[in-house]
């Protein structure tokens, strides 16, 4: 039964990603790599569109691919439904833990195993992040999927590394543009990608 | 108005005009919840919020959580919940079902192939402010170069790699190696 496997993959996604919504994104690349539902461009795409809506990203992310495994079962109707039980199965474990944590709440936050741990997974999901961010680094600059696939050929285009480097400048180092939103980023880029003709 | 309506709504509306996620969050909810709605004080709400950080979960979805959960007990707690991820149901699946129909034009797929360049730079971001609070001695950088280096080679889920962490942390911690 799809939905309710599509339930318990989010609910684990909810369980285990610790740090904000990018934290999801390696759940999301599992997902992707184990059920075949959707590949690592979908995902990206899937990110580009949470950064850019209104809403939490790691609750935009989960909508879209759930909307994304449900709509070929049936149509747009199980695609909502989808949406909606992707949704809520990341949400389950936060109102279950934050429903536990709120009865000893300053026993929690003092507690110095709960501290230690954190230590540890602090560390952990930067650098789940960062190697999530390498597969998409690879789609979006070799047009591969995976480092093995490296070796088999790909395609390099110097011109997406120099849209990188003006993103990068933007975003880190020119203070006028530094704290603007990222919509701003995306539609330029979505701009460049279409006047130099990105895909082809 | 009936209070629970009232939470789902009030969420609602925070859900609507956070844009990027849980740190973007938190002034919006000071003038919802604090200052219109008094549902909280506000060290009530950078505790919820300290806690819904370093709690699993999507920062945004437990901050609401708790203050609902305080505010109205275990069904506020689940209202506050659901009125936050409802907008990202509405507005999300209308693009999805937008999107899907017109993936295939070759404009799409052009604006596509630059956002992805443009989704990088933003993960690289992510990574490099996350870095600062993470990584603060060499055992950490350790934790981070062996979950990095495990994920990009071998094919494990992330759960394990979370457990191991979490596991290493409250040991490297009791064994006295962290640094005060």
């Amino acid at each position: 039964m799809i939905f309710l496997k599509l339930f318990w993959e989010f609910f684990k996604t909810g369980m285990f990603s610790v740090g904000g919504g990018m934290a999801t994104v390696p759940f999301l690349q599992d997902i992707a790599e184990k059920t075949g539902w959707f590949n690592s461009a979908q995902l990206a795409d899937m990110i580009a569109v949470a950064e850019s809506t209104p809403g939490p990203l790691g609750v935009n992310t989960a909508t879209y691919v759930g909307y994304t495994v449900g709509l070929p079962v049936g149509g747009v109707g199980t695609g909502i439904l989808g949406a909606v039980i992707a949704t809520l199965g990341l949400i389950t474990p936060s109102i279950i833990i934050i429903i536990v944590i709120a009865y000893f709440l300053e026993k929690f936050r003092t507690n110095r195993y709960v501290d230690a741990a954190f230590y540890g997974l602090r560390p952990a999901s930067v650098g789940l992040i960062g190697a999530a961010g390498i597969n998409i680094v690879l789609l979006s600059f070799f047009r591969v999927s995976s480092l093995s696939q490296l070796a088999a050929g790909f395609h390099f285009d110097y011109r997406h590394i120099l849209l990188a480097a003006l993103v990068l400048v933007l975003t880190r180092y020119v203070k006028p543009t530094k704290k603007l939103h990222p919509i701003y980023f995306i539609l330029m880029s979505a701009v460049i990608g279409i006047v130099f003709g990105f895909a082809q | 108005m009936n209070v629970y309506l009232d939470l789902f709504l009030t969420f609602a509306k925070v859900g609507v005009m956070t844009f990027g996620g849980g740190y973007a969050m938190l002034p919006i909810l000071q003038r919802e919840v604090v200052e219109n709605k008094h549902w909280a004080k506000d060290e009530e709400l950078m505790d919820y919020y300290a806690i819904g950080q370093c709690t699993p979960g999507v920062i945004a979805v437990n901050t609401a959580t708790f203050i609902g959960k305080k505010f109205k007990g275990i069904p506020g707690g689940i209202i506050a919940t659901l009125g936050v991820v409802f907008p990202s149901l509405v507005i999300i699946t209308l693009i999805a079902a937008v999107l899907t129909n017109f993936a295939d034009l070759p404009v799409v797929q052009n604006a596509f192939a630059g956002i992805r360049v443009c989704v990088c730079v933003f993960i690289f971001n992510a990574v490099m402010k996350l870095w600062k609070s993470a990584v603060v001695d060499i055992p950490t950088g350790v934790l981070f170069a062996i979950v990095f280096l495990g994920s990009v080679f071998l094919d494990l889920s992330p759960v394990v790699y979370v457990l191991f962490a979490g596991i290493m942390g409250i040991v490297l911690t009791v064994m006295g190696v962290r640094k005060k």
